[in-house]
């Protein structure tokens, strides 16, 4: 597979495997091949490619979709991701992140764009608890905080689709790469329809678990709110992002300890983190009613 | 003007609009009408301006922990770096 993907890209050069998970994405000189889930509903992301391509400046555009052994294959130039280093000389660019959402925020939402895949991303997290064999006394808090959960619509958590504005669906730090000397997003798997504040919500929970540091937190929030991001009030940004937040809480959890469970090893700190985070959510929920 | 203290010769200070005077003698200070009042709006507005606390940062939610400690960015790698980059 990752032979016949690497010849689509008509590269010369060396192949190399950048992600083997539900896709599997290789590059090959300055191209990206990415072979996306079998189960990907075409219609949903030819839409969502669509709207990529009218995204200059904020989002990557494709070069192409092909098809092999079944399965969509996209083609994208291949861009600079973030590397380790830049997390720890502290030039994360949180600022740019940010003020990318913002904009993506800002844009009219096409016609035809499916529901932003967050909240779906969530249930599957949730679902894959038992197949991953996480033992009961450990999911106990995810499911609990699951239950306690404002509903969320395949739509986010605003529930009406009128009201929806253009979401990435899944961003985190690699979600944006510098091509041609900008930054963009990249990734429109979960572009659509929902909550934007959806997208702040992984940065949010990861501050709510003690994870992210207060001010790395401040620079992607302030330059988000400073780039007239719409999705938080600036006076009250976690009235807005309580409840994605703390259902990005329990994806990251569930993520987490089924990762770990997968590799035959307890849940590390950071898992903990998120599991103390879930049971905290449950604390007040119960404390609320 | 004289000290009605120990009748010792007051000297004139202005110190940012206030007039004050002090004796030489017993370095008594005299007041005028009104400057009493001048100086503590102007010592409570330099507290205010040198204690307040930053304005609230973003805050948190109530189920949000704490900060306390060190963070996991730079000793603890592993997983939470890895988080920082996936899905």
């Amino acid at each position: 597979m990752i032979e016949e993907l690497a010849r689509l890209a008509r590269r010369d050069g060396p192949v190399t495997v950048l992600k083997q998970a539900r896709v599997l994405v290789v590059r090959v000189g300055d191209v990206v091949v990415k072979a996306h889930p079998p189960d990907t509903d075409e219609r949903a992301l030819r839409a969502r490619l669509d709207a990529a391509r009218k995204l200059p400046g904020i989002m990557l555009a494709p070069l192409g979709l092909e098809r092999l052994d079944g399965r969509l294959v996209t083609l994208w130039p291949a861009g600079e991701a973030l590397t380790l280093a830049d997390v720890d000389a502290g030039t994360t660019p949180w600022e740019q992140g940010g003020r990318l959402l913002a904009r993506l925020h800002a844009r009219p939402v096409t016609a035809g764009l499916p529901p932003a895949g967050g909240p779906s991303r969530l249930r599957r997290a949730v679902a894959d608890l038992a197949a991953a064999g996480v033992p009961d006394p450990v999911a106990a808090p995810i499911l609990a905080a699951y239950a306690s959960l404002p509903p969320h619509g395949d739509d986010g958590a605003r529930g009406h689709d009128e009201d929806g504005a253009l979401t990435h669906g899944d961003w985190h730090l690699g979600q944006i790469v510098r091509h041609d000397g900008e930054w963009l997003l990249i990734d429109p798997d979960d572009l659509g329809v929902g909550d934007p504040a959806w997208d702040l919500a992984r940065p949010a929970a990861w501050y709510a678990a003690g994870l992210l540091g207060p001010r790395e937190w401040e620079r992607f929030l302030t330059a988000y709110l400073a780039a007239g991001g719409t999705a938080v009030s600036a006076d009250d940004p976690w009235r807005e992002l309580d409840a994605p937040a703390r259902a990005l809480t329990v994806q990251l959890a569930a993520t987490a300890v089924a990762t770990a469970a997968k590799a035959g090893e307890a849940p590390d700190e950071v898992a903990q983190a998120l599991l103390s985070a879930c049971e905290r959510i449950v604390a007040v929920t119960r404390a609320a009613t | 003007m004289e000290c009605p203290k120990c009748h010792g010769r007051m000297r004139t200070f202005d110190r940012n609009g206030v007039h004050i005077e002090q004796c030489d003698g017993c370095r008594g200070i005299f007041l005028d009408y009104g400057e009493l009042e001048t100086l503590t709006r102007m010592e409570a507005q330099w507290a205010q301006h040198q204690y307040a606390p930053p304005p609230a940062p973003h805050a948190g939610p109530a189920w949000g922990g704490h900060h306390g400690g060190g963070h996991y960015g730079h000793h603890r790698r592993g997983s939470w770096i890895g988080m920082l980059f996936s899905s």
